[in-house]
């Protein structure tokens, strides 16, 4: 279970995050959404313990993560898997070399057992015969397949993604929910997701969580969502130009 | 009236605050790449050893940096040899230029010039790789797949810079030589065996340590310096750009500050 506990950032003086309190219940799928800019990274940088918070705490399992000694976290952060915006591949190594890459570094895996292992995780997610190919020959749809792949390489429990679908086309946001929810079927994990594309979020989640001037101000299954009284949530899930959310720099 | 007398004070005032602005931003920058120095060694003493990286940065920096420091050693033997023929010439010192292209090469301009290269080339390069990584989130990724970042991205360039310096200014300090030598009895004429004896009857095995270990120190900061401004990049490409240009004008003002005072304490 993950627990977020009246967790405070800022940097310098923007204040992202303002008290926000969010539980997580162990197999779940929830979606976070936001606006652009709201500190949706930052909230899921907090989870994985590359943010430290300025206060409030983050509790896997009960354990704080920040408060953990640096060999434990990283021990911690190997239950963990990350799919990062724009995936965030390696792009010295080839398709393999990333997929493998906690697999060699961590499990002292032979190089051929770490490359079949890429290949089985890359047919996971529909990905057969780019092993040797370099990130930067691939399609962003392609490489947010890749980045899965390694993320879920190392047989993770925890799943985190960082907009999944953002910037790919209708055909291949809605191929990349599929996966997600094959995912969590294959390998019963619990995953957080935080997303502005209301679409994915309904299709993925469990439940859903809205952040918003730095606190979680509504969660719910996306039925309750759908039919929240909430104006703000309102305004974002029907995605209204008009309503309490300021857009920034934009005076009404 | 008094206007007139205002501005210039006024003046003054705006440019010492900026001036003190700058060194406490100049402090601070030092404070951040101590710690990074602090942990890139705390990184480097722990198990296990980067050595499949590190050796793929000794073979990036060497063959980066290498022809450039070729050129740069053959010729500035060339000029030095040139230069001090001619001017040695007006009191008939002319046999002296073999040690004085011997003695400026291996204390100073193998060294320090070696240095100025490999901060434009392989420096840059560190800049450029970790800040591309930085603002693309492959330095975050490294984190999420439990692997600390400073132990796999900087100790290994840490350890190649400081190996690799010595190493190309060895080079340089013979290439340098041979091109003084070449100028020398070639072009200019000279004794062959004159040049060679007065090279070696006066160089001390320390002249070419001293260099070296000067080598050492600038490779060790032309990594760390360039590893920092890469490892903290913000901003976009642009950050990319500018933290790529803070790291060769970082490093070459440190190798020619720093060159001043390791020299007056090594070559007493
Ligand atoms: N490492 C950082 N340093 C400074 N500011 C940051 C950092 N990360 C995020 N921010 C700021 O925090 C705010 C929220 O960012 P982010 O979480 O990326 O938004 P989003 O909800 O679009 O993912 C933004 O204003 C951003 O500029
Ligand atoms: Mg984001």
């Amino acid at each position: 279970m993950i627990e977020i506990v009246d967790l405070y950032k800022a940097f310098g003086r923007n204040h992202v995050l303002r008290g926000a309190n969010l539980k997580i219940e162990k197999g779940e799928s929830m979606v976070v959404i936001g606006g652009s800019g709201s500190g949706k990274s930052v909230l899921i940088k907090h989870i994985i313990g590359t943010l430290k918070p300025d206060s409030g705490s983050i509790l896997i399992d009960g354990a704080d993560i920040a408060k953990l000694s640096e060999n434990e976290l990283y021990e911690t952060r190997k239950r963990f898997g990350m799919l990062f915006q724009m995936a965030a591949l390696f792009d010295s190594m080839k398709v393999w070399e990333n997929v493998a890459f906690a697999l060699m570094r961590h499990g002292k895996l032979k190089e051929k057992d770490a490359k079949e292992i890429a290949s089985e995780k890359l047919r996971m997610v529909g990905l057969i015969g780019v092993e040797d190919i370099m990130p930067s020959e691939l399609s962003g749809g392609m490489k947010k397949r890749v980045g899965l792949a390694r993320a879920i390489a190392h047989s993770p429990e925890i799943l985190l993604y960082d907009e999944p679908t953002t910037g790919l086309d209708p055909i291949m946001a809605d191929a990349i929910n599929d996966l997600i929810i094959e995912m969590k079927q294959k390998l019963s994990v619990t995953s957080v997701a935080i997303t502005h594309d209301m679409h994915s979020a309904y299709k993925i989640a469990d439940r859903i969580a809205m952040l918003y001037e730095g606190r979680i101000i509504a969660t719910g299954t996306p039925d309750e969502i759908k039919n929240t009284d909430n104006a703000t949530v309102r305004q974002f899930i029907t995605g209204s130009a008009v309503g309490p959310i300021k857009i920034e720099g934009v005076t009404a | 009236m008094a206007n007139i007398l205002l501005k210039p004070v006024e003046l003054l005032g705006r440019s010492l605050t900026i001036s003190w602005q700058t060194f406490v931003l100049f402090t601070e920058e030092l404070g951040r790449i101590m710690l990074l120095l602090c942990s890139t060694i705390k990184q480097l003493i722990l198990p296990p050893l980067e050595l499949k990286n590190t050796f793929k940065q000794v073979v990036e920096i060497g063959i980066k940096s290498l022809p450039v420091v070729l050129i740069t050693a053959v010729f500035t033997g060339m000029v030095l040899a040139l230069q001090s023929y001619t001017g040695f010439k007006r009191f008939n010192a002319e046999v002296m230029v073999g040690t004085v292209v011997a003695l400026s090469i291996t204390r100073e301009l193998g060294p320090v010039l070696t240095g100025l290269i490999v901060a434009g080339r392989a420096g840059a390069a560190m800049a450029a790789e970790l800040g591309t990584m930085r603002v693309t989130e492959q330095i975050d990724a490294l984190e999420t797949l439990a692997t600390n970042p400073v132990k796999y991205l900087i100790v290994p360039r840490f350890i190649a810079g400081t190996i690799i310096l010595p190493s190309l200014t060895v080079i340089a300090d013979i290439i340098g030589i041979i091109g003084g030598f070449f100028v020398t009895v070639t072009v200019l004429g000279a004794n062959s065996s004159v040049y060679w004896r007065r090279t070696w009857d006066y160089l001390e095995t320390s002249d070419i340590y001293n260099g070296l270990i000067k080598a050492c120190f600038f490779g060790a900061s032309i990594a760390i310096i360039s590893c920092y401004k890469g490892f903290y990049t913000s901003g976009g490409a642009e950050g990319v750009g500018k933290a790529t240009t803070g790291a060769v004008v970082l490093s070459s003002m440190t190798i020619l500050i720093s060159d001043y005072f390791l020299s007056a304490w090594l070559f007493k």
